[in-house]
């Protein structure tokens, strides 16, 4: 991926704060626009809280996230358009008590699109579920169940997509077809990127760069190849060779 | 009986207490329902400050004994009342049908919120995170949150419409039982009983119950395929 492309995001001197717990403290990082960054790390590092904040869902305790024109801090939030423009696939797919058809529009009425039949049948394309279009969701696989999710995220055309440990527990097919759909999407589209798993394995196999996140602090970002071949702090190191990292 | 079942159907002035009936204790639910639904919605899905005071006193409105919130009611609207003494055409006047469609909106109103409240509450609360992610306004979420909690929103309605219909304390108080005025199907079957006539209260009581169950049915409708799953 091209490094001379202007950032989707800048983060700087980021802390969410719960109680008196500090759980993130970031002093910058970059998303550049059309990259797969990995955010990569041990469970309760921060990883999610920073989609979260990525995604607007939630204030920091300090600091600023700026995404294209806007900045989002304690006090300031942005435009309903900047948030429509970013989506997060979490861990766990919560589909509504609906279709899958149903489930996959749904951010396409919220929007109040109209002739969303052919957004709907491609999305589901995509994640390879076309046939399920009239299923109830309650009736999927875990697996088929994150690919809807993946297809009800992506037919909105986000500027910016969110993934949160999407491939979790799934088998090794359906691991496939949303690792295939998220490579597609972004070299497609140049949809930028955040994915957050704790499996370095797929942050290699997908992303552009990647980001070591411990206690809630960037210890190292670098490109892909460089982060897994030269990292350059110890810690980084470790979590490669699959040690506990503190 | 079925023979007093028959000559009560076929008398006009049940037809009245009937339609009375169901004309009090319909628009009583729906002032509830408008009202509490929206607040149900609010206590359940929002944080702020007095939240848990809110809703312990809601808890408390739903274990409420209908007669003090006829007394609270009779009190307010009586000539000396602080309501009763404003002669506005917005209050209506005691002894008649919008002083008990009052007191019937009031007994109804917590049981909607609480059970409305209790419904979103059940509701996974990542859903909400993950509507909002889609690009739903609060508005959005909130509607969305309800859809999905239809079936006990329809329940809160159910029961607020239950605890109405068959109250009696209430209406009696700020109604007065008035033949032809404010009679209903509950303060009815008091009459009956205390003069004696069992057969015919019996009577009025099935046809409460009918009344009652056919209602009950149309709402369990609404819960379409979640209630026949």
């Amino acid at each position: 991926m091209n490094s001379a492309k202007p950032p989707a995001y800048i983060i700087e001197n980021l802390t969410k704060v719960y109680k008196t717990r500090t759980v993130l403290d970031v002093n910058y990082l970059e998303v550049r626009a059309g990259e797969i960054l990995a955010i990569v790390g041990p469970s309760g590092s921060g990883k999610s809280t920073l989609l979260r904040l990525l995604n607007f869902l939630e204030p920091p305790s300090s600091g600023q996230i700026t995404y294209g024109q806007e900045v989002f801090g304690p006090e300031r939030s942005v435009s309903l358009a900047a948030r429509r423009s970013v989506t997060t696939v979490s861990q766990r797919p919560i589909l509504l008590d609906r279709s899958v058809r149903a489930n996959v529009e749904f951010g396409l009425r919220l929007r109040g699109q109209r002739d969303r039949d052919g957004q709907v049948r491609d999305a589901l394309q995509r994640v390879g579920l076309a046939a399920l279009e009239g299923q109830h969701a309650r009736t999927l696989s875990g697996g088929e169940a994150q690919r809807v999710a993946l297809a009800r995220a992506l037919v909105v055309h986000p500027g910016a997509l969110l993934l949160d440990e999407p491939t979790a527990n799934l088998d090794p097919y359906n691991v496939g077809v949303i690792e295939e759909s998220i490579r597609a999407l972004n070299s497609e589209r140049g949809t930028t990127m955040v994915l957050v798993t704790h499996n370095i394995f797929q942050a290699r196999r997908l992303a552009d760069r990647v980001a070591l996140i411990l206690d809630g602090k960037i210890v190292e970002q670098a490109e892909t190849e460089a982060f897994f071949e030269k990292p350059a702090d110890s810690r980084s190191k470790a979590f490669i060779r699959g040690e506990m990292v503190y | 009986m079925l023979d007093l079942l028959k000559s009560a159907l076929g008398n006009s002035d049940l037809a009245e207490i009937v339609w009375l009936s169901l004309r009090v204790s319909g628009i009583a639910l729906v002032f509830a329902t408008v009202v509490g639904i929206p607040i149900g919605s609010a206590l359940g899905l929002g944080r702020f400050v007095g939240r848990r005071l809110l809703v312990a006193l809601m808890y408390t409105g739903m274990g409420f004994p209908p007669v003090v919130i006829g007394l609270f009611v009779y009190l307010l609207l009586s000539r000396s009342g602080p309501l009763g003494g404003l002669n506005s055409p917005l209050v209506p006047n005691l002894f008649t049908p919008g002083a008990m469609v009052l007191a019937q909106s009031i007994i109804a109103f917590p049981l909607v919120a609480g059970f409305t409240m209790a419904a979103v509450m059940g509701v996974d609360a990542g859903l909400r995170q993950q509507v909002r992610s889609l690009g739903a306004t609060d508005w959005q979420t909130t509607v969305t949150v309800l859809l999905e909690a239809k079936v006990g929103v329809i329940v809160a309605v159910i029961a607020g419409f239950g605890g109405i219909i068959s109250e009696v304390g209430a209406v009696m108080l700020v109604g007065g039982n008035i033949e032809g005025r404010t009679r209903v199907l509950t303060t009815a079957i008091v009459l009956e009983t205390r003069q004696g006539n069992f057969e015919m209260a019996l009577a009025l009581g099935a046809i409460l119950l009918a009344i009652t169950f056919v209602v009950n049915v149309l709402m369990l409708r609404l819960q379409g395929k979640a209630f026949t799953e």
